[in-house]
């Protein structure tokens, strides 16, 4: 298996860790009441669109309500799962001891279980980033989002398991952790997962209660209304969330790691595995809010615990660090990185596309270490 | 303040599931800031510096605060750079006061003491816990008592002698207060106005560095009369408590406060010796080599842990006392009751998890 750049000596990829290590404690020292300010204001904004949203639903009966509402509410629960959910429970707001921002304890208005998030996404994704057999985001043990991943003639359903995936994403990430294809290898039973299955029907049985049944009841005769409003806010939340996360590793120019290229990885080499494995989305600041700065993924990835709303400062930093190191610093707008994310999607549900193309594509990533292609 | 009934469905399980999973308070508060159901606050009704060093603050409790015991003690958390710092402090008003009444000694390196006698104002928001603590007023009330207290800790005694002469306790009362000067003397003219207004109450003011000594046998029964058969409720530094229970004749309950932890002057300098207490299982372990998370698996715990880089935050645990050093910025931490990531730190001396 080939090393990731091999141009980068051993001392080359430490003094890297060095840098990047330098530059988040210079982060994490200068945090205080500007943060805890900015996660407030955030937090006001959710509470605000999800009060008027919800009541406006309430008279969804009105056409203008229906749609004001409904596009409250999905903003409501966009900010609430991205910029606060998400973020709280990587534990970037952990240093103001707040209880209500606590990551252990956070839970968010999705039907996933804050516990299994954590574990699944905080500790298994973000230890084990696009390093294949590890990181169970590739695909989410469904999708065939790597060439390295084989082909069987299930993944010529690729594009429309996707679109499923993408319209009930909640519940998607809701049951990652059962772990399904592990299920169906017989590694595991169903029966090893029944605390998982608990905890997601617990959680799942209450968002479901409170936006199909006990807000439409309130609305009286105007439910189907609210029921209606409230199952499209969760789409359209399912949809925007799929979107951006898709493409934080899956556009073209991202790298996938084999099992041997990370055995005794250093801190250095975990850095720049995170730097070459993530793209970032360009965009306004409205944008990047409602992306939770997903849209900074590489510096997500960097610093999972820093407060996100600083990742555009740092990224400055970043991608300077990336010219540097003349390391690729994959970047691009919503629709050019979504669209090699969806172009991968239906090339991967044919077989055929073998090692020659991954090559041929690693050639090309690299190519993006030029500044021009970097700044786009 | 929300009236009762209106209370009582904002705490319901069908508003709960309404507002789940974030939970009613956390919309209440963006109305106003002291409007929640479930979390104890209280608003910042006066702030008064009674001597160079002192700071008393009168607070007005939200209606979740359930109230506490005359000796008591809750744990009051203030915001300051964005950090919610926690300190217990015991009230120093009758425990039937509608607003709560605390006396803080500000010490030069007490952060958050002193921003509290420097920075607080009239109108701020303070997070309470609800009150706990075993030194309280023994029922029934015994006829003969002493409240005996050396520096900050004069306020759960006075507490108890508000509370007491709220109630119309009609026995033998001694209050007996130690403090190093007579400028730091707190509450003498309210508590000889006390005094002045009941019968059998007597006060004595003790300032120790100023030639008045410290308690002995001999000095308290002149300041007080016969100690036999006299219940003494003691608080103050260890020292006070040590040297009147060597020599009180009768029933005696203390309560000492830590003092505030000398700021860890250790530029570079490794951990030395000290003990890990793992208060969950009651094991401990002397500090050898390691992370904290390395250490406990060592003694044979299986705490949860991820990534074991600092990342994903699965080992974080809770501190309860000591401190420690996070391996990625150096910095030492010595609040009490925090959060730790235990696989990116050392102890520095002992230290207790809650694990």
């Amino acid at each position: 298996m080939p090393t990731p750049h091999p141009e980068l000596t051993t001392e080359q990829i430490e003094a890297l860790g060095r840098e990047l290590d330098e530059l988040r404690n210079r982060v994490v020292a200068s945090l205080g009441e500007r943060d805890a300010e900015y996660i407030r204001r955030v937090i006001r904004a959710q509470r605000g669109l999800e009060v008027g949203g919800r009541a406006l639903l309430e008279v969804g009966w009105l056409p203008p309500a229906w749609l004001a509402g409904v596009t409250a509410l999905s903003l409501s629960k966009i900010l609430d799962n991205m910029e606060i959910g998400h973020n709280v429970m990587h534990g970037q707001y952990d240093w103001m001891k707040d209880p209500a921002l606590d990551s252990k304890r956070f839970e968010w208005d999705t039907a996933c279980p804050g516990d299994q998030w954590r574990h699944s996404h905080n500790y298994m994704h973000h230890t084990h980033t696009n390093v294949l057999g590890l990181d169970r985001d590739i695909g989410y043990g469904v999708l065939r989002m790597s060439e390295d991943q084989s082909w069987r003639p299930r993944d010529l359903g690729n594009p429309v398991y996707a679109a499923l995936l993408a319209l009930l994403f909640e519940w998607g990430v809701a049951v990652h952790d059962l772990e399904v294809e592990r299920i169906q290898a017989g590694e595991i039973s169903l029966g090893d997962k029944g605390d998982v299955l608990r905890a997601v029907w617990r959680k799942g049985r209450r968002q479901v209660l409170k936006d199909y049944l006990l807000f439409p009841l309130l609305a009286g005769p105007g439910a189907p209304f609210t029921l209606t409003g409230n199952l499209t806010a969760n789409v359209a939340r399912n949809l925007w969330s799929f979107m951006i996360i898709f493409c934080g590793h899956f556009p073209e120019g991202t790298h996938e790691f084999s099992l041997e290229e990370v055995e005794g990885e250093t801190r250095g080499g975990w850095y720049l595995r995170q730097m070459l494995g993530s793209a970032n989305l360009t965009g306004g600041s409205l944008f990047h809010l409602l992306s939770g700065n997903l849209s900074h993924q590489i510096e997500h990835h960097l610093f999972p615990d820093i407060p996100a709303h600083r990742y555009a400062e740092i990224a400055l930093e970043v991608r300077e660090i990336c010219e540097r190191y003349r390391l690729p610093y994959n970047a691009g707008p919503l629709r050019k990185q979504f669209g090699s994310v969806v172009r991968k999607i239906f090339k991967l549900a044919l077989p055929g596309s073998g090692d020659s193309g991954q090559d041929a594509e690693l050639t090309a990533a690299t190519g993006l270490a030029e500044p021009v292609a970097a700044a786009a | 303040m929300p009236s009762f009934p209106a209370r009582r469905l904002l705490r319901s399980s069908l508003i709960d599931a309404l507002v789940g999973p974030h939970g009613i308070d956390s919309y209440l508060e963006l109305i106003r800031p002291a409007l929640t159901v479930h979390d104890a606050r209280a608003s910042v009704q006066a702030v008064r510096r009674q001597t160079t060093r002192s700071v008393t603050l009168t607070l007005r409790p939200n209606a979740a605060f359930q109230g506490f015991r005359a000796g008591q003690f809750v744990r009051v958390g203030v915001e300051i750079d964005g950090v919610r710092r926690t300190r217990t402090y015991s009230p120093a008003c009758s425990e039937r006061a509608e607003f709560l009444e605390l006396t803080v000694t500000a010490h030069p390196d007490g952060l958050v003491s002193r921003w509290l006698r420097e920075r607080l104002a009239p109108g701020a928001i303070v997070h309470l816990s609800q009150a706990s603590g075993s030194f309280a007023l023994p029922d029934p009330r015994p006829e003969r008592l002493a409240l005996i207290s050396g520096g900050s800790g004069i306020t759960p005694v006075l507490s108890m002698l508000r509370t007491l002469c709220e109630e119309g306790f009609d026995g033998e009362l001694a209050f007996v207060h130690y403090a190093q000067t007579r400028a730091d003397w707190l509450y003498r003219l309210e508590v000889e106005a006390v005094a002045a207004r009941h019968r059998g109450i007597r006060v004595a003011y003790v300032a120790t560095r100023e030639g008045d000594g410290h308690a002995s046998p001999e000095s308290l029964r002149q300041l007080i009369g016969d100690l036999d058969g006299a219940t003494a409720m003691v608080c103050g530094p260890p020292s006070l408590i040590d040297g009147v229970s060597a020599f009180w004749p009768g029933g005696l309950r203390s309560e000492t406060f830590t003092p505030p932890s000398l700021k860890l002057a250790l530029a570079g300098e490794r951990p030395t010796a000290g003990t890990i207490r793992f208060q969950r299982s009651g094991l401990t372990a002397a500090i050898a080599s390691g992370s904290l998370l390395e250490q406990a698996e060592i003694a044979g715990l299986s705490p949860e842990f991820g990534c074991r880089m600092g990342i994903c935050h699965t080992c974080t645990c809770r501190k309860t006392a000591g401190a420690v050093r996070d391996l990625r910025t150096g910095e030492v931490s010595d609040e009490e009751d925090e959060d730790i990531q235990l696989c990116v730190s050392v102890p520095v001396g002992d230290v207790a998890l809650e694990i």
